[in-house]
């Protein structure tokens, strides 16, 4: 997910052709005061007519709290975002705020049901109260860690190796998990640091994040190539979905790959890389379903 | 309607510097720079013009310096200058 600042439209015209998953047009920290009503008709204006493709689109709104908050949400419901993403959340009450909201521009536009919700977690409250945000409505899409307001609440700061975020990391991704939806890591702002990038690239992969947070288009292949499953691991998971549809035609329950007993969880596991490498676009979803 | 002096937008590129000023004679007068100005100008000029009067505004001067800018960016900046400039608001 790659961060666009909300009111430079030579980014937002050019940000898809390096091929983000998704693109998230920020109206809240990358915009001054000053400019907010601007930036607000700029991602209204580019969301309707820019043809990003098949890339999802989401927009950061300001806080419901500010005096720009309802009238982010308006203009992007209008122009048919596919995500509002919402800011500093710490309360499941805030995203059901949210939600009325969305649901009071969709009924007026015949859409109810249309818009999905991501919650920024970035406090200490927020942490605490992960699950019960990430189950807080339907449209909740996935739930993510803005590490840069965490560490200042924890009264902390960012370090390389990032020990500070790992309760909130572990949390929120044991919290999407539990809700069933997605999770994503903050962004990691260092661009003359590629090292250490992928190491947090890798680190967060580990954990069990869906995906990473980036701020410039140089990052996107780092996160790609950690999440991308290896040709070695694609095989593996093909032959164990292939011997479980065999077993299953053969009514077994129990089956073996390559001597090792293949329970649940292993199945589990292959899917998950399957999926990767489709959305990698090594794998067609055709060939293999 | 009435307005004041007002802008939006940058010099980037990829944008356009609107300018909207209150204009005593009736009619839009528009004012444009472009290096673009021999190819697209009267693409820009209409857009800036069809953008204003869908905002009721159909009385002013506009100096608009463009920079390459998409047309979904110059209706952009055109609005934010029209709401600035008469304190009407697009959104509820």
């Amino acid at each position: 997910m790659m961060f666009v600042p909300g009111n430079n439209p030579g980014m937002m015209a050019d940000a898809h052709i390096y091929g983000p998953d998704s693109i998230m047009l920020d109206l809240e920290d990358s915009v001054t005061m000053a400019e907010k009503d601007a930036a607000r008709l700029l991602v209204h204006n580019a969301l309707k007519s820019i043809d990003y493709g098949d890339t999802e689109m989401v927009v950061r709104i300001n806080p419901l709290n500010t005096p720009y908050g309802k009238k982010d949400v308006e203009a992007v419901v209008k122009a048919g975002v596919d995500v509002i993403r919402m800011p500093k959340t710490e309360t499941a009450d805030e995203v059901r705020e949210l939600e009325a909201e969305i649901i009071k521009v969709e009924e007026e536009l015949g859409c109810v049901g249309r818009t999905q919700i991501m919650a920024a977690i970035e406090s200490a409250l927020g942490v605490v109260n992960a699950y019960a945000i990430a189950t807080a409505s339907k449209r909740m899409m996935g739930i993510a860690l803005g590490a840069e307001d965490y560490s200042a609440n924890l009264k902390t700061q960012r370090t390389p190796e990032g020990s500070e975020l790992l309760l909130a990391r572990e949390t929120i991704v044991v919290a999407a998990r539990a809700a069933g939806i997605c999770c994503f890591d903050t962004v990691y702002s260092n661009l003359d640091d590629m090292e250490t990038f992928r190491k947090e690239v890798e680190l967060i992969k580990t954990l069990g994040f869906d995906g990473k947070s980036i701020i410039n288009p140089r990052q996107i292949e780092v996160v790609n190539s950690v999440f991308t499953p290896t040709q070695k691991a694609i095989d593996k998971a093909l032959r164990i979905i292939a011997a479980i549809k065999e077993a299953q035609a053969k009514g077994s329950g129990v089956i073996a790959v390559n001597g090792k007993m293949v329970d649940r969880p292993v199945v589990i596991r292959a899917e998950r890389t399957i999926q990767l490498a489709i959305a990698s676009g090594i794998l067609n979803k055709e060939d293999v379903l | 309607m009435e307005m004041k002096n007002a802008s939006a937008g940058t010099l980037e590129s990829g944008d356009i510097m609107v300018q909207i000023a209150p204009r005593e004679e009736a009619g839009l007068h528009i004012e444009l720079t472009s290096s673009v100005a021999a190819q697209f100008g009267n693409q820009i000029k209409k857009v800036i013009t069809e953008t204003l009067e869908g905002l009721g505004i159909d009385k002013a001067d506009v100096k608009a310096v463009d920079k390459g800018a998409l047309d979904c960016t110059i209706r952009a900046r055109v609005t934010a200058a029209a709401v600035r400039a008469t304190g009407k608001d697009v959104w509820k």
